[in-house]
């Protein structure tokens, strides 16, 4: 067994932004352990951008069962590039997809997926894996057991896509035939859509004061509402506040929601859970006002204030309407 | 139908966590527990299908005695009986021994339709129901907000990243991971509470079920998070914080 394998992303010939990531962290990963390393496109043989970096192989796993997303048909795919590869460290993006399908792909080598890792060290030549446990309070050193190959996915923003190493020349695509069952496919998927007509554009607000659940309930709304209007900016909101119908889904920002970097994010209650911190880490400032000092919301924010927000907004929005008077 | 939802519990929301002296997991002796928050998802997806379709729903949780609290709490809210799986140190199994633990508990119930939550609360890892459904032989859907039973099948609604969905139909018995928040969750009734009181929870053990404790991965050490960026804490009282707070917003950031 040897290498690292890192599986791509990518819809219709659109990458996924994650897949990227990942290549970074299986470059370095691979530096470090002094292996080879290379990747695997599915659904597709055109490997356009990705033959453009620094790989020993790049797979490509094509069927025209794969040309549309299912559990059943990624996994058995992928069970044989595997078995035929031998790779010794798989890394996937941890997107929704992946979830989907990667722990069963480990279940198949009596394996278990390492998700949603955030760094990696190797410790007396051994691969210690970082995630977070309980939404990102604390974090853990995962180590792998059993026998390789050992299987990780790379969390959202954990390594830089622009750390991945570009090629000197082109790398060439090596199709990997495998062998599928549309008998075995037993879902059926319908074409992906959209919900809500996105009326309201927070990608383009300079000022965002997005509200969570410290906000307790529906008739305290209005406290940040106050804020947003004497600040001039656009009210958003983590998932539950929307889930609640508290505040219109299309005010959601996060991973099913939207991403946005606006000049100033004010988080309120907030706890920074990382399908809420991938949709604002790319604000220029971020401010917390949070109960909790060690709510990982903290670990992004430019400016703290740990106290309660029912005492701090109302002080807050009388001293900016004092600074703008 | 037949459905049993996969509930575990979890330390409550808002817990200050302490690491324990091996440092390997938390100390539980001083928190309190409550259902995983998807798991209740799960049980009211499960208790509105049956109430459409007929049939039973069974809790199922692995867990110490004390997550019996847990299952009481189901029970008291309309599942029709439970399946407690009473072991002490599961915190150091990982995913795929629990599935193994579930799956097998799961497999004597000859279930129509599984359902867990999406993701715990503690562990994260997000994979127990899709494991369970790969353990199972069966056919899974992940992150979904809708169930609706059709004749041998579910048509399901997924949602995918950036605001997408998507349908998606399986044929029964299959697993489905309940996302958060897709419904509005129903409190447990006086009369529900009494009742609970009767109604079957049947002990497990990993030896009866034959079913080995044991992990592939371990966690070797838990610690607080390094800090990514330097965060200025703006204390003083929530005048003198706020005030500080729009003097940096007014001449550092300029957004005043
Ligand atoms: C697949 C998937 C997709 C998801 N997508 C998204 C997404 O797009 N967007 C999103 O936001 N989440 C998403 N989530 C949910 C996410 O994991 C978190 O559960 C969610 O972001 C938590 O919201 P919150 O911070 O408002 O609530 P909580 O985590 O409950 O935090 C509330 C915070 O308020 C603080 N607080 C309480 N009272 C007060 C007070 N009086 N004053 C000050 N502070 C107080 C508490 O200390 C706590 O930190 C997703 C989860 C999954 C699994
Ligand atoms: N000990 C357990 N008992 C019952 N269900 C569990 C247990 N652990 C995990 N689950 C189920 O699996 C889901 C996903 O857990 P995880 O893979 O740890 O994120 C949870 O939401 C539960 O429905």
């Amino acid at each position: 067994m040897s290498g690292v394998l890192a599986i791509t992303e990518q819809r219709d010939g659109v990458w996924h932004r994650m897949s990227w990531e990942t290549i970074a962290a299986a470059q370095q990963l691979a530096a470090d352990l002094k292996l080879p390393v290379s990747a695997a496109i599915v659904g597709t043989s055109d490997a356009g951008d990705l033959a453009h970096k620094k790989l020993d192989r790049i797979y490509a796993v094509d069927d025209p069962l794969l040309k549309s997303y299912t559990a059943d048909g990624y996994t058995d795919a992928l069970e044989q590039l595997i078995r035929r590869t031998n790779p010794r460290y798989v890394l996937f993006p941890h997107t929704y997809q992946v979830r989907d399908f990667a722990p069963k792909l480990a279940t198949r080598f009596n394996q278990v997926l390492v998700s949603d890792v955030v760094g990696f060290r190797i410790v007396n030549g051994s691969v210690v894996m970082v995630r977070q446990l309980f939404q990102g309070k604390l974090n853990a050193d995962v180590s792998f057991g059993g026998e390789a190959p050992f299987f990780a996915s790379i969390q959202a923003g954990a390594f830089r896509a622009d750390n991945a190493v570009p090629a000197e020349s082109p790398v060439a695509v090596e199709p990997v035939p495998v062998h599928l069952d549309a008998a075995k496919i037993r879902s059926r998927s319908e074409a992906p859509f959209r919900e809500s007509q996105r009326a309201v554009d927070l990608a383009s607000a300079g000022i965002i004061v997005s509200v969570g659940r410290g906000i307790r309930e529906k008739e305290n709304i209005p406290i940040v509402e106050e804020l947003a209007k004497v600040l001039g900016a656009e009210l958003a909101a983590s998932r539950p506040i929307c889930d609640n119908g508290w505040l219109p889904m299309e005010r959601q920002v996060g991973s099913s929601g939207q991403t946005v970097s606006p000049k100033v994010y004010i988080a309120v209650g907030i706890s920074g859970a990382i399908q809420h911190l991938v949709g604002m880490k790319g604000a220029k400032t971020i401010v917390a006002i949070n109960k909790d000092s060690n709510a990982p919301i903290f670990e992004v924010a430019d400016y703290g204030i740990v106290g309660d927000l029912f005492e701090v907004i109302p002080a807050l929005v009388e001293e900016v309407k004092k600074a703008k008077a | 139908m037949k459905i049993i939802v996969a509930i575990k519990q979890v330390p409550a929301r808002d817990s200050q966590l302490r690491i324990d002296s091996k440092g390997k997991w938390i100390q539980t002796s001083d928190l309190a527990f409550e259902i995983n928050e998807p798991d209740a998802y799960a049980l009211e997806a499960a208790l509105q299908l049956k109430e459409k379709n007929g049939g039973e729903v069974v809790a199922l949780c692995a867990g110490p005695a004390s997550a019996g609290q847990t299952i009481r709490e189901a029970l008291a809210k309309g599942a029709d009986r439970a399946l407690h799986i009473e072991e002490d140190n599961l915190d150091t199994l990982d995913t795929l021994g629990i599935a193994r633990l579930l799956a097998k508990a799961a497999t004597a119930e000859s279930p129509d339709l599984v359902l867990t939550g999406l993701q715990s609360e503690d562990l994260g890892y997000g994979q127990t129901g899709v494991v369970v459904a790969e353990l199972l032989g069966m056919p899974h859907a992940t992150i979904v907000m809708e169930v609706e039973r059709k004749d041998s099948s579910v048509r399901v609604k997924r949602e995918l990243e950036n605001g997408w969905f998507q349908y998606v139909e399986l044929p029964l018995p299959a697993v489905l991971t309940i996302q958060s928040g897709i419904s509005k969750l129903r409190y447990a009734t006086l009369m529900g509470i009494k009742k609970a009181k009767t109604k079957e929870v049947k002990r497990l053990t990993a030896a009866g079920l034959g079913v080995p404790l044991q992990a592939t991965i371990a966690i070797d050490r838990v610690y607080p998070p390094e800090k990514s960026k330097q965060t200025q804490i703006l204390d003083g009282s929530p005048k003198e914080a706020a005030a500080k707070l729009v003097e940096k917003l007014k001449f550092e950031v300029r957004a005043i």
